[in-house]
């Protein structure tokens, strides 16, 4: 199987204070607004994009919630289980201008069963969606990001991958030829 | 892990320790779904459940039916007084009938023990067991160690007395399976006359001491005496029974350690325990009955997976 690095841990660091300063360009002061990570990697995405928020804006209040899409996926019954993650969720989104993170934008499913569970916690002011990684040509729905870390064309039978400090030792995105040409999960 | 390795759920004692550990892993999360604003998700609304009722039942039924609604599963409910059984139609024959309305999955209480195994034989359906006779009813053992494993973290290494009418049980003899496949000491207590003969070659502990068996234990659940299964006495009166196997506050509070207090319900107050008992903070009752919708949430979502 052949890897190559599309961003190494400094680039990548400097992406997301990018991504962080477009978040600010767009939400003053980030008063009526939340992070929404959805699970299982996009987290890591938006735990790093809230701590350095946070640290840019010297405010501890801002929101960071985990959102689980599994029970909301429109593949269920139809392909093996995937164990959920768990949500945290300690707000409602009413009213809030939500922005939803992953790490790998691809068929934009993920994304849709997202905006499901997502209304499960109130009637938002309006939804925007960070992705750090943009696999472009590739979607299967109507979605399309406000930010992106990162725009890559590929194939189906190629992987994106977003490593991280915190569960794969550094930092980096990664493409690599899969095994086999089956629909990733991002 | 994530899909289960049967394809009914007909007693614990035909389940690995890996499913039911996998159950307990998902009612996590579906406990954080019953607790959101909007406590429902869309996974089964492709998906038809037939409850079967052959008896009486109403927080069981209740509960697996808001389980049901709450994974968004299509419903139809059945009772036997209202039904063509009383007419001779066969349990076979009824559930035929049933599944050629397109259901996927049957939940099933029968009085007869075994039941739910034989129409896991006979019908091309999932079959949950909520209660064959005196045989089993999982998803109660289910929720009660789950319950167990919320309160201590763990369930390993935990001592776990089951007191009350062991005879007519089937709460008692899924819990004794469950419990032991995670590893806890269960022992059974009661009088003489309402415990089976072999119940030691289950390998628990046999008590006939009230108070012994709650110092020994960490977790006391009290079952109900079940006079309507009760064909002749088993005991002098309710009132004597009420003196040697009662739990009142006084007995509780003079053991010298806190133990935790369950009952599968419905509470005969003043049998089997005391108001006081039941109201106490060492009680949790209330919380059994919300983890048993999210525990059959989870069993109902697993089987529903399976990718044949």
């Amino acid at each position: 199987m052949t890897r190559r690095l599309l961003m190494n841990g400094n680039r990548l660091d400097i992406t997301i204070n990018r991504l962080c300063y477009q978040l600010l360009e767009n939400h003053d002061g980030f008063l009526d607004a939340a992070i929404v990570g959805l699970q299982p990697r996009g987290v890591f995405v938006a735990r790093r994009i809230h701590q350095r928020l946070c640290t840019i804006l010297k405010r501890n209040d801002l929101l960071l919630g985990e959102l689980d899409v599994t029970f909301y996926r429109d593949d269920f019954r139809r392909r093996e289980m995937i164990a959920p993650s768990t949500t945290r969720m300690d707000f409602t989104v009413e009213n809030r201008k939500v922005i939803l993170v992953d790490d790998v934008l691809y068929t934009g499913r993920t994304i849709r069963a997202g905006m499901d569970a997502l209304i499960d916690f109130g009637r938002p002011d309006c939804v925007e969606l960070l992705t750090l990684v943009d696999r472009r040509y590739s979607r299967q729905l109507p979605i399309e990001p406000h930010y992106i870390g990162l725009s890559v064309d590929t194939i189906t039978e190629e992987k994106v991958k977003v490593l991280w400090k915190e569960t794969e030792g550094e930092d980096g995105i990664w493409l690599s030829a899969a095994e086999s040409s089956t629909v990733q999960s991002s | 892990m994530s899909n289960l390795t049967t394809k009914h759920l007909l007693g614990i004692k035909d389940l690995q320790k890996e499913d039911i550990e996998l159950i307990f892993r998902t009612a996590d999360n579906f406990k954080e779904v019953i607790n959101r604003p909007i406590k429902k998700v869309p996974s089964l609304r492709d998906v038809t459940i037939a409850n079967l009722f052959f008896e009486n039942s109403t927080r069981t039924r209740l509960s697996f039916e808001l389980a049901e609604r709450r994974l968004s599963a299509d419903v139809i409910n059945f009772a036997a007084s209202s039904s063509s059984v009383s007419k001779g139609e066969t349990l076979i024959d009824t559930v035929n009938n049933i599944l050629a309305m397109k259901v996927d999955i049957i939940v099933m209480r029968h009085p007869n023990p075994g039941a739910a195994v034989f129409l896991a034989k006979h019908v091309d359906a999932s079959i949950v067991n909520a209660g064959d006779g005196a045989h089993e009813h999982p998803t109660q053992a289910l929720l009660d160690a789950y319950s167990i494993r919320e309160k201590f973290g763990k369930v390993d290494g935990l001592k776990v007395a089951i007191v009350g009418d062991i005879l007519h049980s089937r709460v008692a003899l899924s819990n004794i399976f469950c419990l032991q496949k995670l590893g806890a000491e269960v022992m059974v207590c009661g009088p003489e006359t309402l415990l089976p003969k072999h119940v030691a070659s289950l390998g628990v502990k046999v008590e006939k001491d009230l108070r012994k068996a709650l110092e020994w234990c960490d977790v006391a659940n009290m079952l109900r005496i079940q006079l309507e299964r009760q064909d002749i006495r088993y005991f002098p009166s309710i009132r004597e029974y009420v003196m040697r196997y009662g739990l009142n506050k006084s007995l509780l509070d003079s053991l010298d350690k806190k133990i935790t207090i369950m009952h599968p319900g419905p509470i005969n107050r003043g049998v089997e325990i005391t108001s006081d008992v039941a109201d106490s903070d060492q009680a949790i009752i209330l919380d059994q009955v919300e983890n048993g919708v999210a525990t059959r949430m989870a069993v109902l979502y697993l089987l529903a997976g399976r990718v044949e």
